[in-house]
């Protein structure tokens, strides 16, 4: 029996093993991820592109698909419903897309110059309603937009007493929800509500990348602070504002839960808080045309894809003539 | 002697044994409350049946049918026997995954005579398939609220006697209760008028061919929408949109409606929760205008997939056309039987409690007879989105009636190919 041989007898026969776990083991331990990636990003996708070239019920089984080519690229082009909500979701991304990023970018600079002990209270208070369940949010201002027993209107009536600035408020209870001119604006309050927290998160962290440098050799040169605000702060911040516009831009467009809650999953009067992805829901789940659905899903892939691009060309490194990214 | 006893001994073992193999087990797939009605039913089934083990299977109204729809899609999954309710059975009727009642050896149809005549029709495809059997209906009536009424000096027949009756007494209603409405939506009317008077073989949307009804030259249209927009002109409906939306169950707590559509099914919420405190203050009565109308109602499918076809089917027939078991399944959760047969128990001439002992089931049971048959069609769901749009911009007033009902009839010609 001799000790400690000088290479160990099992290394030759185990090659292999070596050999294994150098070359294939970092794909086991890896293949979890892709394992996921493939079940649920991969293949949906692949599935979806598939299914938009085919007619399909969901009732029926797998084997009843029909290929029917384009067919239903063009059934959704001359669908006026489907231009309607893509309008709808056009002016409702607008209407609660830019208010947030206008107050956010402000309320943002505001905690960052002047609420330092406060500030991650503060933020933590502005993140809350982001993190809060959708479903809670919509029914909890359902009751508050209720035409004859919400709080909203109970409140603006009241306001309407008031002797001399009474006349700026309603005397009448508004049907926030139930009128053709105010389904919209409803529903992008709510979302103006629950995204303002979360971009100016963005904004917090875009503004504690800028040296404090800056701020006191402008405050020597005598620069007020929205001077400072002005000529330091929006251009430096130029890349956050990229970047929160350009999330703002596909979750706007990608806007379901509020409206389909708000307006009962119908879209309201005059069918205007239908939006694109709620259609597109519809038509899979009560009109049981997958193949459509399917399509429209590659449509708004294609617009969010464009807006994306051209938000690029404005606002991205190549936008603003300046391509000089701040350090 | 010997051999005989061994002989005997034998022959009861086997039995035995093959009684132990021939046992099935079938899965049911149900929603609440009609799991309660299927509980109800195993112990008699069971004495009847000892060789199936049934196992139940609930999931919530929404999640019920979007299982089955995937199960149905991918082939794999459901329940041996399916609920599907009326709203979800013309969408399952149209595809291929439910195994067709009418052929041998379910022969569905000899049992039609049996039920309530608008049901079969409801669960009946365009080519003649019977995808599920009904179990329950909802027979409409209008309810009412006597105090209101009785202040307003407007007797009940006065509102029921016509559509134009019940709108020039309604307004009396509402102005002698100041904050109440008539009606939770002035939809509903329309929705009622739109599913009464029509030809016989006619759809609500189509014609057996296929054409589509909707237009500005149908009457049938035109005076539901016509009788929708006086309603909400003349203020008179809480602008409430669709049954049990936070502004209905608000308007219902309150005590601040003096009228609603609904099936029979109501009274349940109403005692329950819905207006817990106006209990003797509500009636029933039949919908204006001598119309009737059914809200709702469940089936019992067997999914093509299922491996226990025979014994699914022997659980549907017992809790189908069991005229106990209908009996049963009313007392439990006052579900209205379908089966004309489950109608002649004592219990129906029995008063209603929350409707001040008024002998509502009577009534509902001769509205259940009048109410008629409509064809279903694969376009429905479609159509009924459409016209409830346009419904929805005459009522606001963004449109008028012909250009609604063309715009309507154009949205819904373009999807029928």
């Amino acid at each position: 029996m001799t000790a400690a041989p000088t290479t160990p007898p099992k290394h030759a026969r185990s090659g292999g093993w070596d050999n294994f776990q150098r070359k294939y083991a970092p794909y086991i331990f890896i293949s979890p991820f892709f394992l996921l990636f493939f079940a649920f990003g991969l293949f949906p996708i692949i599935f979806n592109a598939y299914l938009s070239v085919h007619s399909w019920q969901p009732g029926s089984g797998l084997g009843d698909m029909e290929f029917v080519g384009l067919r239903n690229f063009t059934d959704n082009l001359t669908d006026p419903t489907f231009w309607l909500s893509l309008k709808n979701t056009a002016i409702l991304a607008v209407e609660s897309g830019l208010p947030q990023h206008l107050i956010a970018i402000p309320l943002a600079f505001a905690i960052n110059m002047g609420l330092k002990r406060a500030q991650s209270f503060i933020t933590a208070v502005y993140f809350l309603p982001y993190i809060t369940s959708v479903v809670a949010i919509s029914v909890i201002f359902f009751t508050l937009f209720s035409w004859q027993y919400g709080v909203l209107n109970a409140a603006l009536n009241s306001l309407h007493h008031i002797p001399v600035l009474g006349v700026l408020f309603p005397g009448e209870k508004v049907n926030w929800l139930g009128e053709r001119a105010f389904v919209q604006p409803s529903i992008a309050m709510v979302i103006v509500w629950r995204y303002v927290g979360w971009n100016m998160l963005l904004y917090l962290s875009g503004l504690q990348a800028i040296p404090g440098e800056l701020y006191e050799a402008a405050a020597v040169d005598g620069a007020t602070r929205s001077e400072q605000f002005r000529f330091i702060t929006l251009p430096l911040l130029r890349p956050t504002i990229f970047l929160a516009v350009t999330l703002s831009l596909i979750g706007g467009f990608q806007l379901f839960e509020e409206p389909f809650i708000l307006t009962n999953g119908g879209g309201g009067v005059g069918q205007a808080g239908l939006t694109t992805i709620m259609y597109m829901f519809r038509t899979y789940n009560a009109y049981s045309d997958a193949g459509v659905a399917a399509a429209m899903a590659w449509l708004l892939f294609i617009v969010i894809g464009a807006l994306t691009i051209v938000n690029n060309l404005l606002f991205g490194r190549s936008g603003m003539g300046s391509n000089e990214a701040p350090r | 002697m010997k051999i005989q006893r061994v002989l005997a001994l034998t022959a009861l073992l086997s039995a035995t044994l093959a009684a132990a193999q021939g046992k099935t087990t079938i899965t049911v797939g149900v929603f609440p409350d009609l799991d309660s009605v299927v509980k109800a039913a195993l112990p008699g089934f069971n004495k009847l049946y000892p060789n199936i083990e049934v196992k139940i299977n609930s999931l919530a109204y929404a999640d019920h049918h979007n299982a089955l729809t995937t199960a149905l899609s991918t082939g794999k999954g459901a329940n041996d026997v399916e609920a599907i309710d009326f709203g979800y059975v013309a969408k399952f009727a149209e595809g291929n995954g439910m195994t067709d009642l009418s052929k041998a050896p379910y022969n569905a149809g000899a049992l039609a005579s049996k039920f309530v005549g608008f049901t079969f029709p409801q669960a009946t495809t365009q080519d003649g398939r019977i995808v599920a059997m009904p179990t329950d209906i909802g027979p409409g009536s209008m309810f009412y609220r006597t105090d209101l009424l009785a202040k307003a000096g407007v007797k009940p027949s006065q509102l029921n006697a016509s559509w134009d009756s019940y709108i020039a007494n309604g307004k009396k209603v509402v102005a002698a209760n100041p904050g109440t409405f008539l009606i939770p939506d002035a939809s509903e009317a329309a929705q009622i008028i739109l599913r009464t008077g029509l030809k016989a073989g006619d759809g609500l949307y189509f014609d057996k061919a296929n054409k589509v009804l909707v237009s500005p030259d149908n009457a049938r249209f035109v005076k539901a929408f016509t009788i929708a927009k006086q309603i909400r002109d003349a203020k008179l409906d809480a602008k409430a949109g669709g049954a049990f939306s936070p502004e209905w169950t608000t308007a219902f707590q309150k005590g601040n409606l003096a009228t609603e559509f609904s099936g029979a099914w109501l009274v349940g919420h109403m005692q329950n929760w819905l207006a817990k405190d106006f209990s003797g203050k509500w009636n029933a009565q039949n919908l204006p205008g001598n119309t009737f109308a059914s809200w709702g109602g469940s089936f019992y499918g067997i999914p093509a997939q299922s491996q226990n076809k025979e014994a699914a089917w022997e659980l549907i027939k017992y809790l189908t056309t069991n005229p106990a078991q209908q009996v049963l399944a009313f007392k439990t959760t006052g579900a209205f039987p379908a089966l004309k047969a489950g109608q002649t128990d004592a219990v129906f001439n029995e008063g209603v409690p929350y409707l001040a002992n008024q002998k509502a089931r009577l009534l509902w049971r001769t509205a259940a007879s009048k109410i008629q048959p409509l064809d279903v069609n694969k376009l429905d769901p479609i159509a009924d989105q459409i016209v409830s749009d346009a419904l929805g911009s005459v009522l606001d007033g963004s449109k008028d009636i012909p250009t609604a009902l063309a715009e309507a009839q154009r949205l819904i010609e373009r999807r029928a190919r």
